[in-house]
């Protein structure tokens, strides 16, 4: 019992409200956003190494026991992703001014910002179902509120089919608690996975399962379910595609990684079978989409998808090396999905298109950006020694070992694709001759460098630095496989 | 009792997604809120339905009514009341900037 747990939804909630009352006066606004962005990184390190040390941390709201209160559990999957998820939103604050006009920012962007935040870290620190759908929902609001920030044409028309498709699988999420509800009589995340084990029908069951999965396959665009992402994530300003694509899917992958560990092994034959072939084809599908466009935005953010199916497939696989690999993977892609977004979006706006086509020549005006695009690239696509190849590692050498072939030859075939995609965007809008025409803006290059630089050393320690940071991803496996370890801090007495 | 609602949920289910698959952006709102009403009409019944017991529990009382699904309901309830009506204020928005608010004419490849 510590009120620790909370502070990483309750700073960014306040943080929204006060940020939402100062919204329009732009330079106090701007110094709240950075000081209180750090202020929350702070203290989620904090609390990050005091759960490292002494254990899950677990929050009863009014001192309603477990089964009947809402419960907040910090167990350190979910800390280690809340604290990737301010450290993403740090860059985001300092990335801000510099890519939204002063009229963008004064409609409250920093309060959806904040309160985006707030509902991400409430999604990875819940444990109780219903509440992980209000925490979507608080999500979702803010998300819905930034997509639109700018009002142009392009980005109402895809906002509406985003809020559509994000509506439909919500009303389903509550669908597929009214069914546990039924089942198993509760919502409390532990106790539904102690009550499953004696259920006597099954079918119902793996039924209610797959219907969780669509949800949240939906949310974190799993094949067929990918259709909106591209379009949406590609139209809003860079630093809200930024946060939406290091954060919002990776809440989905989350979802499942919880649930599918947690409460839903009784059928792993069926279910996570089901994910390794869906996590091929996600991959596939994505990868391709990537090929198919010479818009850069869509090229990032087609990229989104394969790193969806790479984490699906460790869940898939089931086994402690391959969990431990779907964990590593899903820090290194909030952090890294964050630089490239940044970046393609920085690129964008330095070139004044973001046709590839039309670009060329770029290095010559930024090389410092050039180069930081070309490490991106290695990084994502998992070139060792960097956090991608190490996530992969892990994953192929679950894969080999329970002797999944096709699903392995597949990942690394979609590797390479990956990095041709990337490389593509290099080649095309970097090297070249240069391009006289272009009016430089070193003063808007710089801004843009520092935030996305800071990402990018964090993703390359991320991979140098793997032997650190092992021991923690593995422990973390090592708990997500024995579900009773979180049962029994729940359920405590 | 319990059927009967069940079966009401599924025609709401049912006319929330037709109505979701018209090309009118207002048809579509109504679909998303029958479609939620259908959901929360659900989560009550799954809950089990009893008529006039309160909803606590006292020592010795064998019948009272179970307060979870109401508490559910009503969070639910008001999420998708703000979430439609955004929906409804986006929608004209879209169509006032798009010049239609027919979705199948909300399509371009143009991203600014």
């Amino acid at each position: 019992m510590s009120n620790l747990a909370i502070l990483p939804i309750l700073i960014p909630l306040l943080a929204g409200i006060w940020l939402a009352f100062i919204a329009k006066k732009l330079p106090l606004a701007r110094g709240s956003a950075k000081f209180l962005s750090i202020l929350n990184l702070a203290i989620v390190i904090y609390i990050f190494f005091h759960v490292q040390q002494n254990g899950t941390l677990i929050l009863e709201m009014g001192d309603w026991k477990a089964p009947f209160g809402i419960i907040i559990v910090g167990d350190l999957l979910a800390v280690t992703l809340v604290l990737t998820t301010n450290l993403v939103a740090v860059a985001a604050a300092f990335f801000a001014p510099k890519s939204l006009s002063d009229k963008q920012e004064g409609f409250y962007f920093y309060a959806f910002f904040f309160w985006l935040i707030s509902g991400v870290s409430g999604a990875f620190l819940t444990g109780d179902l219903f509440n992980l759908f209000v925490f979507f929902e608080v999500l979702l609001m803010a998300s819905y509120a930034l997509i639109v920030l700018g009002g142009g044409k392009a980005q109402l028309r895809e906002s509406i089919k985003y809020l559509l498709l994000n509506l439909f699988s919500s009303m389903l999420f509550v669908t597929a608690i009214a069914f546990i509800y039924a089942v198993v009589g509760t919502v409390n995340m532990a106790q539904i996975a102690e009550r499953v084990q004696e259920v006597e029908q099954q079918g119902i069951l793996t039924t209610i399962a797959i219907l969780l999965f669509f949800v949240f396959a939906t949310k974190a665009a799993v094949f067929p379910l990918y259709y909106w992402l591209p379009n949406s994530y590609s139209v809003p300003n860079p630093v809200v595609s930024a946060l939406f694509g290091a954060l919002l899917t990776k809440v989905g992958i989350y979802s499942i990684l919880r649930v599918f560990t947690l409460i839903f092994t009784h059928e792993p034959g069926l279910t996570h079978n089901l994910f390794l072939w869906l996590a091929g084809l996600t991959m596939i599908f994505g990868v391709i989409g990537a090929l198919s466009t010479h818009n850069v935005k869509l090229i990032v953010a087609y990229n989104i998808i394969p790193a969806v199916g790479f984490m699906l497939m460790g869940i898939g696989i089931f086994t402690e090396t391959a969990i431990s690999g779907t964990v590593y993977y899903l820090v290194h892609d909030m952090i890294i999905k964050g630089a490239l977004f940044l970046l393609v979006g920085a690129l964008a706006h330095l070139a004044g298109t973001s046709d590839l086509r039309k670009m060329g020549g770029m290095i010559h005006h930024y090389p410092f950006l050039g180069w930081m695009f070309f490490l991106a690239s290695l990084v994502l696509a998992g070139i060792p020694p960097f956090s991608g190849f190490i996530g992969k590692l892990l994953l192929l050498q679950g894969g080999l070992a329970e002797e999944e072939v096709i699903i392995v030859i597949v990942t690394l075939v979609t590797s390479l694709l990956i990095l041709f995609s990337m490389i593509r965007i290099f080649i095309g809008a970097f090297w070249g001759e240069k391009n006289e025409d272009i009016t430089v803006n070193k003063r808007a290059a710089d801004g843009y460098v520092w935030p996305i630089a800071g990402l990018l050393a964090l993703s390359v320690t991320l991979g140098v630095g793997a032997e650190w940071f092992y021991p923690a991803i593995q422990s973390i496996a090592e708990y997500l496989m024995a579900p009773e370890l979180y049962i029994d801090s729940v359920l405590k007495e | 009792m319990e059927i009967i609602m069940s079966i009401l949920a599924g025609l709401l289910f049912a006319t929330g997604v037709y109505n979701l698959l018209q090309k009118q952006l207002l048809r579509i709102a109504i679909g998303t809120a029958l479609i939620s009403h259908g959901a929360h009409l659900f989560i009550l019944t799954m809950g089990g339905l009893k008529g006039g017991a309160p909803p606590i529990l006292v020592e010795g009382i064998e019948q009272y009514t179970d307060p979870l699904p109401q508490a559910l309901i009503l969070t639910s309830i008001v999420i998708s009341f703000g979430v439609t009506s955004f929906l409804v204020v986006l929608a004209y928005r879209a169509s006032e900037v798009n010049g239609t608010d027919n979705i199948e004419e909300l399509r371009g490849n143009d991203y600014e």
